[in-house]
């Protein structure tokens, strides 16, 4: 764990409770609406962080665990009753252990292979995965899509989405925060710096790789839970979208790589602006090259992101 | 028995189109440890060239590859110019893939704000013809197809076994600090490697709008399949992207006839991974050296 | 003196040439032995298969009397036998004490605990000290200079506790006050019970420090004995000085 200083505890409070305070001082239904994308990315962009960015390996599959949460909420709850509305909330957890554990065969054959290749290894296992939703029908109804019991939240319909993606980063950021400071951190960070001298001084790099694998995807399953049961209705296309991931790859080298607020700081700042392009482009597939601009800025002119380069300065 | 032999002459003929297309990302890969994820889209956006050349002007799409590999060539040595070479960092070789995704992305909603998302198709006039061979049927288009692959990984493969430049690439693949003392200039061999790489592409591509109906979105489903065959044979090899091309051109054909066309394209992971977890070097590939 | 590292007919090729060929030799326990030879005889690469870092095409490794499968640097670390680099290899973002503590070999479960542990940073303190590294503990690995760095990296190997360290050109590239603060550590270090198994060019140095001295030439052992045998072996004078 790394140390705890008066200034970081104090970020992290401020932080907190401007975010706790967001849905319940701001009213208007699209506003929070927007508060919810965001720190569904934040969570997704801390999750990609806390495996890519410590071990430098770019993993390109987030997209597919983010789909298996989803329709593993869904399918869940057509077997069992959705209660007050508040049990998927309370299932997230198994679902995240889960299939986080589940991935580790993938991953153990995966990070076998050099960098690149195990960059699009992941990228494959996207497209296996959205493959296996469209085509396992008998469990995932193909592409007609899988519909999620509705809750019965009445009025601020949005808030306990809200607050359960907020619990999540508030997850993520902290096992963010504890694994920096531990020996696996150091590990990591070693793998990152040069694997080949880290194994040569005796660190299991597979075991630390693995790790922090398992914990990336079972945030990121947990992620796609809430946003499922958010949507009421999954298809295919949009429970395993390579779009939804790759912006939380662009949050996260925007904020900073292998910093603990990068990537929520990039999601706040993507996010709103994704989804005012989104509103206004987003029938012309313009917005897709506003997408390949913003990407291309960010990877060239700013290629450590912006909390190391305000740190240098 | 006849079924069998009729599929694996489908997934000959059919491997032998992304043997071309994957040969050219191979190719890239090993020059310059880039792996053009955009390498889908250049092949869609060659099929709307060639549609557009065919709807408007006529020109048979066989015939457009003259007219549109050149100007791909040009596209190609500009993109490496403009967005490749100013990677400088240690991790080039992955934020490649995400510039290059980007490009992808670029070029998707490009043709998705032109064209629109409906399905097109080149349809010139033999489109559906087949001949009888043996017994067996065989497509017009994509005996074409395959031969005019083959056409061009021959002159690909002289390219690089007899010609300068290609003595340059192989030199480059194989030690490029090496080839920088011999005097090969890395920037330029890069450049137009890039470019042979692209061109290659959209000489398939040109041909891909008779064989699929395409949209802007098609490139993922097509890059999926060029990462699987290039990983398959291993990075950087081009003869083993030719071979493993063929191989999984066979094997999606024989599912989708034995098992069902549903898990046909599932195939091709399927067939990787289980490679990988023997070899992780691909078929052809080399253990990445450590010192 | 029992060997503690022994190398059986070990034999690499590349592409048609073997760079390593059926070479064989023993490094004693409590030495401070040398692997000599003109260029391209071998020695790198027979440094690289001892350490797991390439397989061998045939032949076999032996460490602590025990024939050694297939060699692999984490295992071989692990076990007792760390090496360290042509080209000094540290972990320059991180400090020179995390450098140092990064190589204490850990359980799983010590995994989840702090980072750098009090006993463990002063354990990692008292080494820089050794090596006169102790003013830059806290500073990042990549400020140091480049002989600095080569001290560091064999300070992290010892942070293992290893019974056998390869040292792969401790001298390269460094100037001679750095020269003679190596050379120290080698003896004090030896006296304390180490191993050691140095790839050289400095003959000065390997002939006043080192016994047994391993001489390579075309990929076998040409000599293997004490510097002064060696030095006038005339084999070795032929393989150094003819054509």
């Amino acid at each position: 764990m790394s140390r705890i200083t008066p200034i970081g505890l104090l970020r992290a409070a401020v932080v907190l409770g401007a975010a706790i305070a967001y849905p319940l001082v701001i009213t208007p239904d699209w506003l929070v609406n927007i508060g919810v994308f965001t720190l569904m990315y934040a969570g997704l962009a801390t999750a990609w962080n806390l495996f890519s960015g410590y071990t430098g390996y770019i993993s390109l599959g987030q997209a597919a665990f983010f789909g298996i949460g989803a329709y593993a909420l869904a399918i869940t709850f057509n077997h069992i009753s959705i209660g007050n509305g508040y049990r998927p909330f309370y299932v997230l957890p198994l679902i995240g252990l889960a299939v986080g554990l589940a991935s580790l065969p993938v991953a153990w054959v995966a990070l076998r292979t050099r960098a690149m290749t195990f960059a699009i290894v992941t990228l494959m296992l996207l497209f296996i995965v959205q493959q296996l939703a469209f085509n396992l029908r008998s469990v995932t109804h193909g592409s007609q899509g899988v519909a999620v019991p509705q809750p019965s939240f009445s009025s601020n319909f949005d808030r306990p989405y809200y607050f359960a993606m907020l619990g999540i980063l508030a997850l993520g950021l902290l096992v963010t925060w504890y694994v920096r400071g531990s020996k696996l951190g150091l590990q990591l960070l070693a793998v990152r710096e040069d694997e080949e001298k880290a194994r040569g001084l005796g660190v299991r790099v597979t075991r630390a790789k693995l790790i922090a694998w398992g914990l990336h995807v079972g945030l990121t399953a947990m992620i796609g839970g809430v946003w499922g049961y958010y949507l009421f209705f999954i298809y295919p296309e949009s429970a395993v979208d390579p779009l939804v991931m790759i912006g939380a790859v662009l949050m996260t080298f925007l904020g900073g790589r292998g910093t603990l607020w990068g990537p929520m700081i990039g999601a706040l700042v993507l996010v709103p602006a994704q989804q005012w392009a989104l509103t206004d482009f987003g029938a012309t597939r313009l917005y897709l090259i506003a997408y390949a601009l913003v990407f291309v800025v960010i990877l060239l002119a700013l290629p450590r992101g912006i909390v190391p380069s305000l740190r240098r300065a | 028995m006849h079924i069998v032999v009729q599929a694996c002459i489908l997934g000959v003929l059919t491997g032998g189109v992304y043997a071309l297309m994957a040969s050219g990302l191979t190719l890239v890969f090993g020059v310059m440890r880039v792996i053009n994820v955009a390498q889908g889209a250049l092949v869609i956006l060659s099929a709307y060239l060639s549609y557009v050349l065919f709807k408007d002007v006529h020109v048979d799409p066989f015939l457009s590859v003259l007219i549109v590999a050149p100007f791909m060539f040009a596209l190609g040595v500009a993109v490496q110019l403009i967005f490749i070479r100013s990677l400088r960092s240690e991790q080039a070789e992955e934020l490649s893939l995400l510039i290059t995704w980007a490009l992808a992305l670029g070029i998707e909603g490009s043709l998705g704000a032109i064209f629109q998302t409906t399905y097109r198709a080149t349809n010139p006039g033999y489109a559906n013809s087949a001949w009888t061979i043996f017994g067996y049927q065989v497509s017009v288009v994509r005996a074409y197809a395959f031969a005019l692959s083959v056409g061009i990984l021959v002159l690909l493969y002289l390219l690089l076994a007899r010609t300068r430049f290609g003595r340059a690439v192989r030199a480059t693949v194989q030690n490029p600090s090496s080839a920088r003392l011999l005097g090969v200039d890395a920037d330029r061999v890069r450049a137009l490697a890039f470019g042979v790489g692209v061109a290659t592409a959209s000489a398939a591509g040109a041909v891909y709008g008779v064989l699929y109906p395409f949209n802007p979105g098609s490139h993922y489903d097509l890059i999926s399949r060029l990462l699987s065959i290039v990983v398959l044979g291993g990075l950087g090899s081009v003869g083993g992207a030719v071979a493993a091309a063929l191989v999984l051109g066979v094997v999606e054909a024989l599912v989708a006839v034995e098992i069902s066309p549903v898990w046909s394209s599932f195939s091709y992971f399927v067939v990787l991974i289980a490679i990988l977890i023997v070899r992780p070097q691909g078929l052809f590939g080399v253990r990445e050296r450590v010192l | 003196m029992t060997a503690l590292l022994e190398a059986r007919g070990l034999t690499k090729r590349f592409g048609g040439v073997a760079a390593v060929d059926g070479c064989s030799f023993a490094v004693p326990e409590g030495t401070v032995s040398a692997l000599v030879g003109p260029n391209g005889s071998g020695k790198t690469t027979v440094f690289n298969l001892l350490t797991g870092y390439l397989r061998a095409d045939a032949g076999s490794v032996w460490f602590a009397g025990r024939h050694v499968r297939r060699p692999e640097p984490t295992w071989l670390a692990r076990s007792g036998l760390s090496r360290t680099f042509q080209q000094a290899r540290v972990f320059p973002e991180l400090t020179l004490v995390e450098n140092l503590v990064v190589a204490i070999q850990q359980p799983w479960h010590a995994l989840a605990r702090r980072a750098v542990r009090r006993s463990e940073e002063a354990r990692a303190l008292s080494v820089l000290e050794e090596f006169g590294l102790g003013g830059h503990a806290t500073a990042r690995a990549a400020t140091l200079s480049y002989g600095q760095k080569k001290l560091l990296e064999f300070a992290a190997l010892l942070m293992g506790e290893p019974r056998l360290v390869l040292l792969d050109e401790p001298t390269a590239g460094v100037n001679p006050v750095m020269v003679e603060a190596m050379e120290r550590h080698i003896r004090e270090l030896h006296a304390r019970g180490l191993t050691f198994l140095v790839v050289e060019h400095n003959m000065n140095l390997v002939m006043r420090l080192c016994d047994p001295v391993i001489v390579l030439d075309h990929g076998t052992k040409l000599a293997e004995g004490p510097p002064a045998v060696v030095q006038t072996d005339p084999r070795v004078l032929d393989a150094y000085l003819g054509a």
